[in-house]
């Protein structure tokens, strides 16, 4: 089995810490990624004069070098900015574990932090476009917002296909409440059902406010390390079993089939390289950055088959005493947001495997799938964690 | 204007934008494609012709858009993805026959091009359902 090959490499997450969550003031970015990775160093039984591998992005310009000085990890042997958006933190436990395995650094950092709520920096513009660019000549003009027009044209597509229908969408953000009530850290904790979820305002068809992710202050940092280095932990480290990444386009006309992602190849690689199948996932954290990502991912990672992911997710089967425990810590829907969630998704996952989820713990779960989704749903990765 | 529109390679596009939707198509293979490229996607062949489009599709996915995403559309207007006869997708606006935005439609509705005019750019192709 694939599965001992990464057990006698003996990669592991061996701590992680959440920044400061919500709406941050009397903090930085870079103050708050710099707490976040002493707390998940201190779990790991490390500090920062431990790290020799960093796997940063947007944090400022040069990924990982204003961080890196920032720490005083001035001298790292290993370091990586990869650019898929949210998928990135994902891909960093892949590169990381890669490395790690090959004794290219011993002690990985990964993480993130934004300010994006207390800074007022989002917009449906989706960001200036350089003039001469492809995306300025053939899909700025017409207008549409994003990212949340994009996603919507997938679920516009994907209800045309399969039926899929906009309560089935709203069950994704139902179970995600329905977490997000037993967390406390959670932005949004008041009570939805299906019906509140449906009268939200429509911002572009089929999806409303619901459907949609919070905006928030967070982030994130997690280290990944080799299981001799882990022993020293000061809680139980968690191995890394399988991980994988994979993209499919940038400009939506050029999504080859919009209700398939890049989540099929990053799965199949993460799961080939754990041993994996859906079946033996106890607890799912995918990409919540709007319902229909869910959806699809389902699809994508084998969790039911193509087409079948709105009657899959009917009947709270992500939510608490469901089937599939899914969004956990309420997720991008209602636990935190911060633009790029990707390293939040590893933090719960880890959580979880350890049994400390507290309240919203699932009994006995013992493998987690972290699923990070980038961009456009242009990119993703996925990561399968065991206790 | 005095610099073609567009760049290196998608320029002639734009030259002809008004008049004909031009696609490149394959010498080799004979697959369409858009945007515009210097290789054929298909078959890796080196070259491709530019060609006249039907200028006909069907839409592929649409959302109507309520909120406001540049100051000179004005919501709700839809935002479609149309499968051209050919076979290349491109992203469009949906226009009614006063050439405005604005109308809805629904996936597998049969579309053909139109032109809407810039004042600082060649004329946007977009699409209006066909009668
Ligand atoms: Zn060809």
């Amino acid at each position: 089995m694939t599965r001992t090959v990464w057990d006698r490499h003996g990669v592991h997450i061996a701590g992680v810490a959440e920044t400061a969550l919500g709406e941050v003031h009397g903090q930085t970015e870079l103050s708050m990624f710099a707490a976040a990775a002493r707390e998940a160093l201190s779990e790991a039984g490390m500090t920062l004069r431990d790290v020799d591998g960093l796997f940063v992005n947007y944090m400022g310009e040069e990924g990982t070098v204003q961080v890196g000085e920032y720490l005083g990890v001035t001298a790292p042997r290993y370091v990586d900015s990869t650019d898929i958006g949210g998928a990135a933190f994902e891909a960093f436990v892949h590169h990381a574990m890669l490395a790690v395995a090959e004794g290219r650094c011993e002690v990985a950092l990964i993480g993130y932090a934004s300010r994006q709520r207390t800074r007022r920096a989002r917009s449906v513009g989706g960001g200036a476009v350089d003039t001469d660019s492809l995306a300025a000549q053939f899909q700025s003009p017409y207008g549409l917002p994003a990212p949340i027009g994009h996603y919507a044209m997938m679920a516009a597509r994907h209800m045309h296909q399969y039926g899929t229908t906009p309560e089935q969408l709203a069950e994704v953000a139902v179970a995600a409440r329905s977490w997000a009530r037993l967390n406390l850290k959670a932005w949004s904790r008041d009570p939805l059902t299906v019906e509140q979820a449906l009268a939200g305002r429509m911002i572009s068809t089929p999806l409303r406010r619901s459907d949609c992710c919070l905006v928030t202050d967070g982030g994130a940092a997690v280290v990944v390390t080799t299981a001799e280095r882990a022993r020293d932990a000061r809680k139980p480290s968690v191995r890394v079993l399988g991980a994988g990444e994979s993209q499919t386009h940038w400009h939506l006309a050029s999504m080859p089939d919009m209700t398939v992602t890049a989540g099929a190849v990053s799965a199949r690689e993460a799961f080939g390289m754990a041993g994996i199948t859906a079946a033996d996932v106890d607890v799912l954290q995918p990409y919540d950055s709007f319902t229909i990502t869910v959806l699809l991912a389902l699809e994508d990672l084998g969790f039911c088959a193509k087409g079948e992911g709105g009657a899959f997710v009917a009947d709270g089967r992500l939510a608490p005493g469901g089937a599939l425990p899914a969004m956990t810590s309420g997720g991008g829907l209602s636990y935190n947001h911060p633009g790029a969630l990707g390293a939040l998704l590893l933090v719960e996952a880890v959580r979880q495997v350890r049994g400390e989820a507290g309240d919203r713990q699932v009994p006995g779960a013992e493998i987690a799938v972290a699923h990070g989704v980038g961009g456009y749903n242009s990119t993703a990765s996925t990561v399968v964690l065991a206790r | 204007m005095t610099e073609a529109y567009g760049d290196a390679v998608t320029a002639p596009f734009w030259a002809a934008a008004g008049q004909e939707l031009l696609l490149q198509r394959c010498d080799s293979c004979g697959a369409h494609q858009f945007y515009p490229r210097p290789f054929c996607l298909a078959c890796d062949h080196d070259g491709l012709s530019w060609t006249p489009a039907s200028g006909t599709g069907v839409i592929y996915s649409r959302t109507e858009v309520r909120v406001k995403v540049r100051p000179e559309l004005v919501p709700p207007y839809t935002v479609a993805v149309v499968a051209l006869a050919e076979g290349p997708r491109m992203t469009t606006l949906v226009v009614g026959d006063d050439g405005e935005p604005g109308p809805t439609c629904e996936i597998g509705d049969a579309v053909e091009v139109a032109w809407m005019p810039r004042t600082d750019a060649p004329p946007l192709p977009v699409f209006r359902r066909s009668a």
